[in-house]
């Protein structure tokens, strides 16, 4: 399995593995009655979003980082994979496997029909192409495709849908809306541990989402590391001197392309296994806009980056826009009253409901001073650290050389 | 034959609100070469200047009159606006109704501070990174203006009317000649289109006639040599980044009683002010404004009832869909040139 992979890679990929598995402990580092207990991570639905995020930017980061070619039309294949999943489930049946099956199918399929009129242009233009077919695929799912999306309402699961499957097997749900499950295990059963005052819980929805976060890490790992991945990156150095040397790139971006949609399918697929609805505003851009976001934030063209900064942003979402302006005068209950009301209306516009307006700022100081990413920074802390602690620079961390 | 001109009509306006954002991206991206996602914002900003006119003149404070009562049988509370208070009831509630317009005036010195802003403390530094960055650190910035006026101004659309001399329609069918009642159309977009339409061509004029606008379009066609002839074209520039964020600005201003002002107005118009930037031509202002015009009126038309029946949904798609055979047909869109964008 790990043939052809140099030690790093190994150690990467090892390191990976056990964050992932082991994230419902380690994301719960505050006791469940501490004031600090909104800040834990460790509850299924944010975990799942973390995985599920992390495969759409490292497939999203196969296409941008390796070939240069920046889409803004990636959310489409997302909105496809959940509508797909969630036809799956009405049709056939609630296990997941065949519903993210057939979203990693359509959405391929999907990717390769824009990829292969898309990719006829290069820069700007090609964004242009997907953000265009990206849109168009969002208005017809408001408006006519209705039939198939069920328009603004979203694509919903119902007890009289046929399940071809579960019907034959007889193990269709009839008194009650069934949820998805996995060979009777249902994605939001849930084990709690209580120790130490932390709660852990152990969802067999996260731990699905997460071998296949996995298995797409290790993918990505591999396609990184081959011939095909040297070739991507040729694309993005220079093209025409790949095809002044005879080869014509094409079929290597669209190949990237494809994947890439593939991995946007099967993400969106997963967020219908997690949660049996599909509706469009999964395809609008600023959700294509939002992936961008999450892949330069981590840093383009690493392995790590993307995922970092898929949780980072899932995260900050999540617990940012938690807080309201009651938690803000619980923290600063320590400071005299004017104080106090001072620091609350300092800071109340970047929680709660603007917490965009945070992630708008980091964003911006992110592309101004560290054009590399989160990744980039880390790697600048290490080399730091390794020095003033009189290591040599082999010390530093490098546990990313996916690096451009 | 008259719903056609209904809708070419109809498309004047939002071609008009196309045509002038992508007039300014071009200006933007010809001078400097910068790929501006901010554009959309200073759109919004500008029909936000009109929000905060309008609510700066309509100030008012309350006087109580004991003469006359309410139903509660208290004595009356009458709101009086600053304006009216300084400047008599009738020359104030003049001002207030032409709000708009005044809105205009404001917007322009405002706007022009905000490019300048803009350019000289963020932009700037961006001239020698890739599209790809500006386009980021653009986006980036557009979020935080989109942001920051909804914390201000809440998420709702404001409604802002149009002086009342130009309220409510007319009816243009009957100057063709055409039956009454056929082709009915507002005044305020009539008035929105040859605003445009005067905008546009002092640009245009601005940039052909006049020695500054020699230079500048002298430095877009080769900076270097420019340079060397010892003019500074840096700071020319940086007025040309002013010029096109104060044409987005008014472009905003007019456009608010058209369509209430909300924060993400400015990227909705973004997106398919891009898809009209390149359908026109990267650089190319005039293929930007022939563009602009001809994705707002073939938009409109698409929307007439007889259309939809025959290909559902074309609607909603037909911007795209033009994009999408332009680009294929035409790479460098309508009128744009070689080597633009290419590298």
């Amino acid at each position: 399995m790990f043939k052809g992979l140099d030690r790093n890679d190994i150690r990467l990929m090892l390191a990976v593995t056990l964050v992932t598995l082991a994230a419902p402990l380690i994301l719960n580092p505050f006791p469940a009655d501490s004031p600090w207990a909104q800040f834990n991570a460790g509850y299924p639905d944010l975990m799942q979003r973390f995985v599920i995020y992390g495969i759409f930017a490292i497939g999203f980061n196969i296409l941008f980082g390796l070939t240069g070619y920046l889409s803004f039309g990636h959310a489409a294949f997302l909105g496809v994979g959940s509508y797909a999943a969630v036809w799956m489930f009405k049709l056939l049946s609630m296990n997941v496997i065949p519903a993210v099956i057939a979203a990693m199918v359509i959405a391929g399929l999907f990717a390769l029909a824009i990829g292969w009129i898309s990719l006829r242009r290069t820069g700007i233009y090609f964004s242009i192409l997907t953000l265009a077919f990206a849109q168009m695929s969002y208005n017809l799912a408001y408006s006519v495709l209705t039939p198939i999306t069920n328009g603004e309402t979203g694509l919903q699961i119902s007890i009289n849908d046929p399940r071809v499957l579960d019907r034959a097997l007889g193990t269709a749900a009839s008194d009650s809306v069934p949820y998805p499950d996995i060979f009777g295990f249902q994605m939001n059963d849930t084990a709690s541990f209580e120790l130490f005052g932390r709660v852990f819980q152990f969802s067999v929805g996260y731990y699905f989402a997460a071998l296949l976060f996995l298995a797409a890490f290790y993918i990505a790992l591999r396609l990184f590391r081959s011939p095909f991945g040297l070739m991507l990156r040729g694309v993005k150095t220079n093209q025409s001197r790949l095809e002044y040397t005879g080869i014509n790139p094409r079929p290597y971006t669209l190949a990237a392309f494809v994947i890439s949609g593939i991995y946007a399918g099967l993400a969106g697929g997963l967020l219908a296994a997690m949660d049996p609805l599909a509706g469009a505003e999964r395809m609008q851009w600023t959700a294509s806009g939002e992936v961008v976001l999450m892949t330069i934030l981590g840093g383009v063209g690493t392995l790590l980056g993307p995922v970092l900064g898929a949780g980072f942003i899932k995260y900050f979402e999540n617990i940012l826009s938690k807080i309201n302006d009651q938690i803000l005068h619980q923290w600063f209950a320590f400071l005299p009253d004017s104080m106090q009301d001072f620091m609350v209306a300092i800071v109340s516009p970047f929680v709660g409901k603007g917490w965009h307006l945070t992630l708008g700022v980091l964003f911006m100081l992110v592309v101004i001073f560290l054009p590399g990413g989160l990744v980039e920074g880390f790697q600048r802390i290490g080399r730091l650290l390794a020095r003033l602690f009189g290591r040599g620079p082999k010390a530093a961390s490098d546990d990313d050389k996916g690096g451009a | 034959m008259d719903a056609i001109i209904l809708q070419i009509l109809n498309g004047l306006d939002k071609g008009s609100a196309y045509a002038l954002i992508a007039l300014g991206l071009t200006i933007i991206f010809g001078t400097l070469g910068v790929v501006n996602f901010a554009h959309g914002a200073l759109f919004m900003l500008g029909a936000f200047v009109a929000v905060t006119v309008r609510r700066v003149l309509t100030l008012s404070f309350e006087t109580i009159d004991p003469t006359r009562k309410d139903f509660l049988g208290n004595p009356l509370k009458v709101k009086t606006t600053y304006v009216e208070h300084w400047f008599g009831p009738d020359f104030g509630q003049w001002l207030i109704d032409w709000s708009v317009p005044i809105a205009v005036i404001a917007a322009i010195p405002v706007m022009a501070l905000i490019g300048l802003a803009m350019e000289r403390g963020l932009i700037r530094h961006f001239y020698k990174r890739s599209h790809a960055d500006q386009i980021l650190v653009t986006f980036g910035l557009a979020i935080v203006i989109q942001e920051i006026i909804k914390y201000f101004f809440g998420a709702n659309p404001i409604p802002v009317p149009a002086p009342e001399m130009f309220r409510g329609s007319f009816d243009f069918g009957v100057l063709l000649g055409f039956p009454e009642n056929a082709i009915i159309y507002p005044y305020w977009r009539l008035v929105y289109f040859g605003f445009a339409a005067v905008v546009i061509g002092g640009v245009f004029a601005f940039l052909q006639f006049t020695t500054f606008g020699m230079v500048v379009r002298a430095g877009m066609a080769d900076r270097e040599t420019v340079t060397i002839l010892g003019i500074d074209i840096d700071r020319r520039f940086s007025i040309m980044f002013a010029l096109a964020a104060i044409v987005a600005g008014i472009a905003g201003v007019m456009y608010a009683p058209i369509n209430s002002p909300n924060y993400h107005m400015g990227m909705d118009y973004l997106v398919l002010s891009f898809v009209v930037v390149v359908v026109g031509g990267m650089g190319s202002l005039p293929g930007a404004v022939l563009a602009g015009f001809l994705l707002g009126i073939l938009e409109s038309i698409a929307s007439m009832k007889a259309l939809i029946d025959l290909i559902p949904g074309i609607n909603q798609v037909i911007i795209y869909l033009v994009a999408i055979v332009i680009l294929l047909i035409r790479p460098r869109g309508l009128m744009g040139r070689k080597g633009v964008m290419e590298d």
